[in-house]
């Protein structure tokens, strides 16, 4: 059995990872030029992390493999991100709900890994935590000022949770690696997050004026490495230069 | 959507600066929004200790067109430049 550590690393790093990519398209044409240098600055923050986490998970797994390696040679069902952060960019609405959804448990979860038993963990969670707490504040202040804006904005907020909100629940997505590591303290169960995550929405919905979806259906299979079609997508263009000139530089 | 949110303009003091320069202009909708743009647009290298954003609208300003009135009469006092003076070698910042 594969140390279940790197099934962690794998987690947080393929979340970060794709949600880099994603917004990373966005560099050049957001509505505002404010927004398009903070949507950039977000995503090298969050590459910044992808790159920590598989190199962890590439030094835990001892195969000579490094992060640039796991990140342009594995196919999608190796990947283990949240169906969240794969859905597609559509529009602005979309992206900065499922960044503030992001945030809004990459938060939660960094917190809790900052104390992990394991140390590589704590500390990498540690160091980027500090610029997450800055991108949930941010996050949070755009999904309040435009839920609460003018009734296109709020509904096209609105829309955008409902549309994303089966694929939120997939972050909790509990797998079998995920016992032995809450067992260990090294990781939180998934799932025990939920409710505090929930929470949160919650108390941030009462100055979005957003209703939270009442439905309980959650989207399963990334944990296991099914993913939406649109992975396939992504990875092909994110990958292509390397799988077409292996180890070519920049 | 740009034109109609307000104009900002971001102060700045930087690591061995010791006032808040003026490093341009933005959008945003609200005060706290301003700042956030700010951190984000100016400080991206490292630039900053501290912020200041204020609404371009309240700021006054003198008109071109008194340009004369205004400075003319400065010109010709030379007397009033600390050109006559040793300033010692203690003295850093003036």
């Amino acid at each position: 059995m594969r140390d279940p550590r790197i099934n962690l690393a794998l987690r947080m790093g393929d979340n970060t990872l794709i949600l880099a990519q994603q917004n990373s398209k966005w560099c050049g044409h957001a509505p505002t030029l404010e927004e398009d240098i903070a949507l950039s600055n977000i995503s090298l923050d969050l590459m910044g992390h992808a790159q920590m986490w598989l190199g962890l998970a590439a030094e835990i797994e001892g195969q000579g493999r490094n992060a640039d390696t796991l990140a342009f040679f594995r196919d999608t069902d190796e990947f283990r991100n949240s169906l969240l952060v794969e859905r597609p960019n559509c529009d602005f609405a979309i992206t900065l709900m499922r960044q503030y959804l992001f945030d809004v448990w990459h938060l939660d979860q960094l917190s809790l890994l900052s104390e992990s038993s394991d140390s590589s963990v704590s500390e990498i969670s540690q160091k980027a935590v500090i610029e997450v707490r800055y991108h949930r504040e941010r996050s949070k202040n755009l999904v309040t000022k435009l839920g609460d804006g003018t009734a296109e904005s709020h509904n096209r907020m609105q829309e955008a949770l409902n549309a994303l909100w089966s694929y939120f629940g997939n972050l909790f997505e509990d797998s079998d690696s995920d016992n032995l590591l809450s067992e260990l303290k090294v990781s939180p169960l998934p799932s025990s997050l939920y409710p505090s995550v929930f929470q949160k929405l919650c108390n941030d919905s009462k100055s979005s004026t957003l209703l939270i979806p009442k439905s309980k259906f959650r989207q399963k299979g990334a944990a296991k490495g099914y993913h939406t079609e649109n992975l396939g997508y992504i990875l092909a263009e994110m990958q292509y230069l390397q799988r077409t000139y292996p180890n070519s530089k920049w | 959507m740009t034109t109609e949110m307000p104009l900002w303009e971001v102060f700045i003091r930087s690591q061995h600066g010791t006032a808040h320069r003026h490093v341009g202009s933005l959008h945003a909708s609200d005060a706290e929004t301003a700042m956030s743009n700010a951190r984000d647009v100016y400080t991206r290298r490292n630039e900053g200790l501290s912020i200041w954003v204020v609404l371009s609208s309240n700021i006054v300003a003198s008109l071109p067109s008194q340009k004369g009135p205004l400075f003319d009469p400065s010109k010709d006092k030379v007397y009033r430049h600390p050109s006559f003076y040793n300033i010692p070698k203690e003295v850093e910042k003036i």
